[in-house]
């Protein structure tokens, strides 16, 4: 089955573990992602100033570039992707107002009227295969590896974009779990990662991912998976700075989701771009014998 | 400390703007504290987040403005998530950051970043940084 796919500008650089990871998991679940033909940056922090009416622009073209491919809905990969289409789109919905004048200043476009769905990656293998069915096609089950979900703000806050319990969200350890996982119940994965701040304040980054990680090691996790290029950025590259400040640190892997499922479907390292990470998850793959 | 409050403070414009930039009823707040309680950044903040609200009702807007908190808060939404009373704490920070940058007052100048900083950064976060902290 195909579905339109929006990667988003993060998922081109530092994040194409996460997009080739997801692309080959996807495609080994009956999944196509086929990427919409022109396509720009959503505009990253969705603005929250009522009277900002412009930065709501990038997003609304990429939602009419997906409506001309003839998508109802379209798939991202990146939370901060999917929160930003997400509230955008939302607002479409539901203020005609700000619908009205979004529309008139992008004249040069067809107007849009909240039409095409936006969905994350995780509720599209849920909705569409089923984790049930992917269950069936795991060849590799990673029932040695002890795996802490880590879900961050941007897939469940605010209100009105959660794509499950904000609280207790349990969509990701469903998915863990169907590829034979150790879910390891860890009450930090809502936690922020520091998200930006990572440019011109790591101490506070440092302070945020520290707090993550080692409650997931302390709870005996053996990795960590994420969805978010930054949030991975901040839990798995910033460890060089957490290890320099608490010396009994103990570095542990993070994964994107799409790099166990491929693992887990026999498709091995190859999409998964693991030389991209600061703590190289493959030594603890070879003990566990997953590759 | 000792706050002297006057009808001409309540009534304070930069205070109705930010209610009006973030769309939330500042008066709403009972001060329960669950925004301060469950947010992740408080360590880093030198008013807490229900405390920036209070003072917003008493019309003490130079020392909201003046605060390490509202830079610190990076909208990850669990203040709004548990409000009992729906208020969005994370777009009134909004707000007040905006009356500092509409100001054309930068936070952070991009030209003042030495380069090597933003070797290997995901874009997603250098873009994001210069918009929470540029007007």
């Amino acid at each position: 089955m195909k579905i339109a796919y929006y990667p988003g500008c993060t998922l081109k650089t530092t994040g194409t573990g996460l997009e080739m990871s997801a692309i080959a998991a996807a495609k080994a679940l009956g999944l196509e992602l086929v990427e919409l033909e022109r396509w720009n940056c959503c505009g990253t922090v969705h603005s929250l100033a009522n009277d900002n009416i412009i930065n709501n622009l990038a997003a609304v073209r990429n939602l009419i570039r997906a409506k001309e491919s003839g998508y109802d809905r379209f798939v991202t990969l990146c939370s901060i992707c999917y929160n930003t289409q997400k509230s955008v789109n939302n607002i479409i919905r539901n203020d005609e107002e700000k619908k009205g004048k979004i529309n008139s200043f992008m004249y040069e476009e067809p107007d849009y009227e909240g039409d095409v769905a936006v969905l994350h990656l995780l509720e599209a293998i849920r909705d569409e295969v089923g984790f049930g069915n992917m269950a069936e096609k795991i060849s590799k089950p990673l029932s040695s590896l002890k795996i802490a979900p880590y879900y961050g703000c941007l897939l469940l806050r605010p209100k009105e974009i959660a794509l499950d319990s904000q609280e207790n969200p349990t969509i990701m350890e469903e998915l863990l779990s169907a590829t034979g996982a150790q879910v390891v119940d860890d009450p930090y994965k809502t936690e922020c990662c520091g998200t930006y701040h990572t440019v011109v304040d790591v101490d506070l980054v440092v302070e945020h991912a520290y707090r993550i990680l080692s409650s997931a090691v302390k709870r005996g996790a053996d990795a960590i998976s994420t969805t978010c290029p930054l949030c991975h950025f901040n839990l798995d590259r910033r460890q060089k700075e957490v290890g320099k400040r608490y010396g009994d640190f103990k570095p542990i892997p993070v994964f994107y989701f799409t790099q166990l499922l491929c693992i887990a479907l026999g498709l091995g390292e190859e999409p998964c771009n693991f030389e991209l990470h600061y703590v190289d998850p493959r030594s603890l793959l070879a003990e566990k014998h997953l590759l | 400390m000792r706050v002297r409050i006057s009808r001409k403070k309540l009534r304070d414009e930069v205070i109705a703007r930010i209610e009006e930039i973030s769309g939330e009823q500042i008066s709403k707040c009972f001060q329960c504290g669950k925004c301060s309680a469950g947010c992740p950044s408080v360590d880093s903040m030198d008013i807490l987040p229900n405390q920036i609200i209070r003072l917003l009702q008493i019309g003490e807007k130079d020392e909201v403005l003046a605060s390490r908190t509202i830079w610190v808060c990076d909208s990850c939404f669990t203040c709004e998530s548990r409000c009992p009373k729906g208020i969005d704490v994370a777009k009134v920070m909004e707000a007040a950051r905006q009356i500092i940058l509409r100001a054309n007052v930068d936070k952070v100048k991009p030209y003042e970043i030495d380069e090597k900083t933003f070797e290997g950064l995901p874009q997603a976060g250098i873009v994001s940084c210069l918009r929470k902290f540029t007007g």
